[in-house]
């Protein structure tokens, strides 16, 4: 596994088109691996009758709201996860969360 | 199609979708693929499953500390345990609130929601606008449900992106303390367990 639980990571800005499971609202922003879900067939390509195969491993990915959107109306503890493929993270900047 | 099969659909006649469904339908039953008989299992097991489930699992958490620790460490054993079938394929997470903690549950992406529990989610679970506005103002949406967090309350967003299908054990109501585990059950709303409201009190 390429990531620990607190590790900072950015989601790729990839216009992958087709099946994909990470959000657009999610590309290209800043947040913290909270923990390892597993490892699952790729559903990128289950969608279009393949394997799967190998597997990979799913994180629950989290996020402050106040990176995800400029006019949040929260508090500042407000956060988000998101269950995003380690395929679609690189390692972020700066100490974990 | 036998007359109960009609019977169920009678209230959905109008919709273009449901037309387009029932032309499928017929389609695969006419070519084979599916069978009369398949389609009543798949109709009674989405039947079989409803919000009550996570009632009875909430209510169980509350009056059993031992059963909360597994529901919120391997829910699906706790689901076993008290004779539910989460034999679904996706994980299955249940996050906890807290005094200082509240969880809302929603799929922007399309419509991922613990059916082999709850059954179907509702119609508004699945609109663009709550899929859309639960992530991106939160605690906008739950104030229309009737539910205002309090400000030192931290709103985390759950969006089940991929595998995993999550449920809210809600906060026992307070004044609660004296009730036996059946009227609990009746205190736990569907909207409670997505989150976006709190038990009846």
């Amino acid at each position: 596994m390429t990531f620990e639980p607190g590790d900072n990571v950015r989601v790729l800005p990839s216009e992958k088109p087709g099946h994909v499971r990470t959000p657009g609202y999610l590309k290209g922003k800043a947040g913290w691996i909270e923990s390892l879900v597993g490892e699952f067939p790729n559903p990128e390509e289950l969608a279009y009758g393949f394997s799967g195969k190998p597997e990979r491993p799913l994180y629950r990915v989290g996020f402050r709201q106040a990176d995800l959107w400029d006019d949040y109306e929260g508090p500042a503890e407000d956060c988000l996860y998101a269950d995003v493929y380690e395929h679609w993270l690189e390692p972020g900047e700066g100490a974990p969360t | 199609m036998s007359g109960h099969h009609q019977h169920e659909r009678a209230g959905r006649t109008t919709s273009p979708y449901a037309a387009r469904i029932r032309a499928i339908e017929a389609l695969l039953l006419e070519k084979g693929v599916l069978t009369e008989p398949e389609v009543q299992d798949s109709i009674s097991y989405m039947e079989a499953r409803s919000p009550a489930n996570g009632a009875k699992l909430v209510a169980r958490a509350w009056m059993d500390g031992r059963f909360e620790e597994l529901l919120l460490s391997d829910a699906k054993a706790a689901a076993l345990q008290l004779g539910m079938e989460p034999e679904h394929p996706a994980e299955f997470i249940v996050v906890k609130n807290t005094p200082g903690v509240h969880n809302l549950i929603v799929c922007t992406l399309c419509s991922c929601y613990p059916r082999a529990i709850l059954g179907r989610p509702p119609d508004w679970y699945k609109s663009f606008e709550y899929r859309s506005r639960a992530v991106r103002e939160p605690r906008a949406v739950m104030r229309e449900f009737g539910f205002e967090p309090p400000e030192d309350v931290e709103v985390i967003v759950h969006d089940s992106t991929a595998d995993v299908r999550y449920m809210v054990l809600p906060l026992r109501p307070l004044g609660t303390e004296d009730m036996r585990e059946d009227e609990l059950v009746e205190l736990v709303t569907r909207d409670s367990l997505v989150g976006v409201n709190v038990p009846r009190s």
